[in-house]
């Protein structure tokens, strides 16, 4: 296991080096110019432009550009945004805890929903309780959130006028009241997110509990007399959580990544919609920064799920 | 525990329909059982009868897509316009027709791709194991972290015009739409499939047949695939569904197909700011795609109590 | 309408016959902008009026807070890296010029004691200098008093390329001499006709020389007073988060006594127009809302909650067709659209006429922009139209169709139009933004019925208006026939804007799109007015010439223009607030107060 570890670990390191280099690439050669509201600007001349590109040296090659950058990035300085003008880690801890906050709690609402619905639903397949559970699934991933962000707005805050919709990150109050504050402001992103993701979820997990039900160890634990709850928790849902692991794993580093519509219908200050205002902006540095440690998450927590893998399934071995 | 039967259901079950039927065709066999789920049946109708409408609907009602008519705005159904108008006075049925045929094309190609491309990778990973799994495993994460707006970015500058000379600007368009929706929704599927193997490949079905002499081949194909398939066909639906929103989101960067083509997602899109007062407008494209999820999803169900003979229906 | 007809105007405003609003609004819709007709009038001797804001409050503050949104999120305050008008925006909360510019073109004094005018020689007749007298007794926030020496200090900054300032063109020709400790010269390299330029509204903001002066040159970027900025304007510096937001405190100190209202300003930004204009014009959460970039339909459905109205500031925004003057299809040294080629359809006047009828501003007008984009036929007026209040373009697909068919244009079987060969379809390419589509949608349609064929093209706004040298999809590239966006005339001299249609500017590979004639027009008599009007002293001359420049792009129909595109703010309803088209919306904020 040990062994295991380092060695994986070892491997990622090459292959955190290789995501860099096809990120860099990808971001040099796309079209786009931070500066191009200068170009626009017919009050500016060009030598300014010019000078601004030489300064955060965007005229060198590609290959000059990304050992710069590397070198850098070793050195733990992250860049420096071509359109704040700030150091680029900055601007990533100015947004994290509303990203942190907003999306890793719409995930455990997901995970809320999804576990326990997907398994009664999958425990009694095609009763109107599955029904009703399917259906709601259905139409939870059909629509998606720039529509139901929408439809929650009209009907909370316009029609009901219950929650804001402007998400502040400076929340005048204090104390208890702040907590309320804070969850009045948080509640339609977080459903919002949390409805979709659940839905999904839920298919899977119905599924994967469908899956492992009927096979014949559950039989055999059933015929040798165990409680029914015990069974699908003991048997079932271990062996069915492999798929729901994998899910999570895969939804973790969007926790840190955000959201880039509900934080954009909601005004939430988070990853989601700095990354989306730099690409717009073309602002590199920034969209480089974000994406890398969005990568870095990706491959951590894909090992993490190999390991869950083993533990749940002790017949899978560290190979 | 469950290793108290030796072989798995599927061996028993295969070799009791040769005893039993020599006659049937697996094919026809498969068509028996598909058609005793009954919900199937009836999503593949509507799907049918979705398809029929969307291709041959546009000669059976006739009307413009793009005739904009100012005194008819934001109507809700009526006898001239049995879907309503949208804020150009455009038909809405005539636009759901036109762009359904995109929509359903986009979303149903787009989940074969990603199904095709993941469960393939997926299954590889998980067989091979090794250095194979490490380098598939290293494409798979390289995929899930590129920042999807300026490749697609990069794509459009790329290819957009090549493509467009290469096999006419709609084909063009409907290949590059195919292959960048599918080509960012296969990682799930490779994850969820390879995860499904790792698990299957130790369990006593798969040993008892390796230890019979199956070939490695015939392993994954008769005994592995089937009993991964489960996430697969969760996947294939919720990406027809996803797919059919994104084509929307890539026409607004200039990637899909022209934006005065209405297509679902984009009819969605543009009625979300008339909700309040032409709800009709999103209730129609919303429940268009909702009603391909539903019927996908249910012959996803369908196609896998066939291939999976121990289900239990 | 020329200098005789402009003479005669001005001396009706003189006499009082025509109001100043009134004269402004007209050298408006000549093309000319606020900042230019006011300077007419002050050359001939009208004096700039000094509007007295209704101020009801009787002391400082205790006004609340005051909540704004804009869509697009400021990213940075220091005024002299601020390009975009939400960054000159965040900016003016904290900073203030010498003067700025109001609605009618008005110079308002702001750190200075008084405008400069010819009469007392504060502006040098032979406009080679201008000589400002500055506001005793004002204060930094960190309470070091304002001098002349910080007017020198923002010279010398932004006019250093190695701080890379973007308003570098305002500063780098002129020269600035400190008389005394509250008297400045600027000294201009040629005679300038447009002498409010450096310390005036949005390029004139002026920072700190205490603060910023180890940080000048290549070590710009480096100033922690980016970030923090240190002003002399209402609102005081609290927190600033890039991209999110910009809060500010009362400055108890200003030195406009009873200002300001508010105890503390925030400026949230990002999320999209029309859920801005819904947090203010339906929930009440926000007092004011930025640029409501939304159909006027669903703005007037909003208001009826009755929680705050929509105001509408006039500017000089023309959202038009541009017509291709060179061919976009053929490739010649490496570029399409070169200079060397000739547009195979477009260059006969009979096509262009027919497209100039097939435009429906009016239901462009009626059914997407309401109010907030008025139907027009003149990119930069024409005078004849000009004289009647009616608007003169039309929709005439009939008379489009005679044109056409007169002009030899004969309809094929597929319905399309083409002489020797040449068939007239075209690709209409935009930025994607809905009101524009469904623009597109309109045009189409009607030239559909005149045997026209269109094929519509959408960029996604990031690249179609970027700079990229490398990107074929720009507008400067311009590789299709027509293509249409809104050119914003923010500048307060109109000799900015005028100089795209000059033949020297023509965008080509050779100056890799950098040049501001996008329809690449060449025309000679329009060069030599251009060229006269550099020189030109006397505004009313010089506006004349600007006219005629007008008349010029309108008569060969090198633009179509569609509508004129006023700006849009959402207000909470008590709110009272003063916005100009030609300055920065916070350039009044200092007198913003709520009514009870």
């Amino acid at each position: 296991m040990g062994r295991y570890l380092l060695r994986r670990l070892l491997i990622a390191v090459p292959s955190l080096l290789g995501i860099s280099v096809v990120l860099f690439t990808v971001l040099a050669l796309a079209p786009g110019d931070p500066f191009g509201d200068l170009a626009s600007n017919p009050a500016v001349p060009p030598e300014v432009r010019l000078a601004l590109r030489a300064k955060f040296g965007m005229d060198d090659p590609v290959l000059v550009r990304y050992f710069h950058w590397l070198v850098a990035m070793l050195h733990g300085d992250w860049g420096f945004s071509f359109v704040s003008r700030v150091d680029v880690d900055t601007l990533i801890w100015q947004r994290l805890p509303a990203t942190l906050f907003v999306v890793g709690t719409s995930q455990i609402l997901a995970l809320l929903i999804a576990l326990p619905v997907g398994v009664m639903s999958a425990t009694r397949p095609y009763s109107l309780f599955d029904q009703i559970a399917n259906t709601f699934a259905f139409i939870g991933f059909s629509l998606p959130t720039f529509f139901t962000g929408l439809l929650f707005i009209l009907l909370f805050s316009i029609e009901l006028d219950w929650l804001p919709f402007v998400y502040r990150s400076d929340l005048a109050a204090t104390g208890w009241r702040w907590y309320w504050e804070e969850f009045r402001q948080a509640i339609m992103p977080i459903a919002v997110l949390g409805m979709f993701q659940g839905a999904s979820w839920t298919r899977y997990v119905r599924s994967a509990v469908l899956d492992v039900i009927r096979l014949d160890y559950v039989s055999t634990a059933r015929a040798k007399g165990l409680r029914e709850g015990k069974v699908v928790v003991k048997h079932v849902l271990r062996n069915a959580l492999i798929p729901v692991v994998t899910l999570v794993a895969l939804q973790m580093p969007a926790v840190f990544g955000g959201a880039i519509i509900t934080e954009q219908i909601f005004r939430v200050p988070g990853i989601g919609s700095l990354l989306i205002s730099s690409i717009l902006a073309n602002d590199t540095p920034v969209i480089m920064a974000v994406t890398f440690v969005f990568a870095c998450l990706v491959i951590l927590f894909n090992l993490i799920a190999d390991i869950l893998y083993g533990w749940l399934d002790p017949r899978i071995a560290y190979r | 525990m469950a290793g108290s039967t030796p072989a798995s259901l599927t061996a028993d079950a295969g070799g009791a329909r040769e005893g039993l039927a020599p006659q049937i065709s697996p094919a026809l066999d498969a068509w028996r059982r598909f058609r005793r789920h009954r919900l199937a049946v009836a999503s593949a109708i509507v799907l049918l009868v979705m398809a029929l409408a969307v291709v041959l609907g546009p000669t059976l009602w006739p009307v413009s897509i793009n005739d904009i008519d100012f005194g008819a705005r934001l109507q809700g159904p009526s006898a001239a316009h049995p879907f309503g108008t949208d804020d150009l006075g455009q038909d809405l049925l005539a636009r759901m027709l036109y762009g359904g045929r995109i929509s359903l094309a986009v979303g149903l190609a787009a989940m074969v791709v990603s199904l095709v491309v993941g469960t393939l990778i997926g299954a590889i990973a998980g067989t091979a194991r090794g250095s194979i799994d490490a380098g598939l495993m290293w494409l798979t994460d390289l995929f899930l972290s590129l920042p999807q707006l300026p490749l697609l970015l990069l794509i459009i500058y790329l290819f957009r015009d090549a493509l467009k000379g290469l096999v006419g600007p709609e084909g063009g368009v409907f290949i590059l739409v195919v292959a960048v929706i599918g080509g960012f929704r296969w990682m799930p599927v490779a994850r969820l499939v390879r995860a499904q193997f790792l698990s299957l490949r130790e369990k006593e079905f798969v040993e008892a047949a390796r230890a019979l002499g199956a070939t490695t081949t015939r392993l994954v194909l008769r005994h592995i695939l089937p009993n991964a398939l489960g996430p697969v066909i969760v996947a294939g639906t919720i990406n027809v569904a996803d797919a059919i929103i994104a084509e929307s989101t890539l026409s607004f960067l200039g990637l899909g197909f022209p934006p005065d083509i209405p297509t679902w997602g984009r009819l969605l899109f543009d009625a979300k700011d008339y909700l309040d007062i032409a709800p009709h407008w999103a209730l129609i494209a919303g429940a268009a795609i909702f009603l391909a999820v539903l019927a996908i999803n249910f012959i996803g169900d369908g196609l896998r109590d066939v291939l999976d003979p121990r289900r239990v229906m | 309408m020329d200098e005789k007809e402009l003479r005669a105007l001005i001396a009706q405003v003189k006499e009082g016959a025509l109001s100043r609003r009134d004269f402004v609004r007209r050298m408006v819709a000549l093309g000319l902008t606020a900042p230019m007709a006011g300077l007419m009038l002050n050359y001939s001797g009208v004096a700039w009026a000094q509007p007295a804001p209704d101020w009801k409050p009787t002391k400082a503050g205790g006004g609340g807070p005051l909540k704004m949104l804009w869509w697009q999120a400021p990213t940075l305050l220091n005024p002299h890296f601020a390009v975009g008008t939400k960054d000159q925006d965040a900016s003016r909360l904290f900073y203030e010029p010498l003067a700025g510019w109001d609605a009618d073109g008005n110079l308002v004094p702001f750190l200075a004691a008084e405008i400069p005018s010819p009469e007392n020689g504060s502006v040098a007749a032979d406009g080679t200098s201008v000589t400002w007298k500055l506001k005793q007794g004002v204060k930094w926030h960190d309470g070091t008093p304002f001098t002349a020496d910080d007017c020198i200090f923002n010279w010398e900054y932004a006019a250093d390329p190695a701080t890379a300032a973007y308003d570098i063109a305002t500063y780098k020709d002129v020269k600035v001499e400190k008389i005394d400790d509250h008297t400045i010269k600027v000294v201009f390299s040629k005679p300038t006709p447009f002498w409010p330029d450096a310390f005036v509204g949005v390029r004139g903001m002026i920072i700190p020389k205490h603060l910023f002066e180890p940080y000048k040159g290549g070590k710009s970027r480096e100033a922690p007073t980016n970030l923090k900025p240190v002003g002399t304007g209402p609102y005081k510096f609290v927190d600033f988060k890039p991209g999110d937001l910009v809060r500010g405190e009362i400055n108890k100190d200003y030195h406009i006594p009873n200002r300001p209202y508010f105890d503390s300003v925030e400026m949230k930004g990002g999320g999209d127009a029309i859920s801005a204009a819904r947090a203010v014009l339906q929930t009440g959460e926000y007092d004011f809302a930025w640029n409501l970039q939304v159909e006027d339909e669903i703005l007037k459905r909003m208001e009826n909650g009755g929680k705050g109205r929509v105001t509408i500031i006039e500017t000089g925004n023309i959202e038009h067709i541009q017509l291709n003057t060179t061919d976009p299809w053929t490739e010649v040294d490496g570029e399409r659209s070169s200079l060397k080629t000739k547009h195979p359809t477009l260059s006969d006047k009979a096509v262009r006429d027919a497209l100039n009828l097939l435009v429906d501003r009016g239901s462009v007008q009626k059914y997407i922009y309401g109010r907030t984009g008025v139907a027009t036929a003149n990119f930069l007026n024409n005078p004849a139209r000009f004289r009647s209040k009616n608007t003169h373009w039309e929709l005439n697909i009939e008379k489009a169709n005679q044109i056409l068919d007169a002009a030899g244009w004969k309809r094929g079987s597929d319905g399309i139009r083409a002489k020797d060969g040449k068939k007239l379809k075209y690709v209409y390419q935009t930025s994607i933004n809905e009101p524009r589509q469904k623009t597109q949608a309109i045009v189409k349609q009607a030239c559909q019925k005149a045997g026209i064929d269109i094929e519509i093209k959408s960029i996604t706004a990031s690249v179609f208006f970027s700079s990229d040298a490398g990107n074929p999809d720009t507008y400067p590239h311009f590789y299709t026939d027509l293509q249409m966006y809104t050119t914003t005339m923010t500048e307060p001299d109109p000799a900015i804007f005028m100089i795209q249609f000059a033949s020297w500017e023509a965008a080509s590979k050779a100056n890799k799109w950098s040049g501001r004639n996008i329809t690449r027009w060449r025309n000679d008599e329009y060069d030599k007015t251009y060229k006269a009007a550099e020189g030109e002293l006397d505004p009313v001359k010089r506006a004349a010439l600007f006219i005629k420049m007008n008349d010029l792009v309108i008569e060969n129909v090198v633009v179509i223009p569609v509508v004129y595109r006023p700006n849009v703010r959402g207000i909470e309803k008590k709110l009272k607030v003063y916005l100009s088209g030609w300055d920065s919306d916070m350039y009044q904020i200092a007198d913003w107060h709520r009514e009870a």
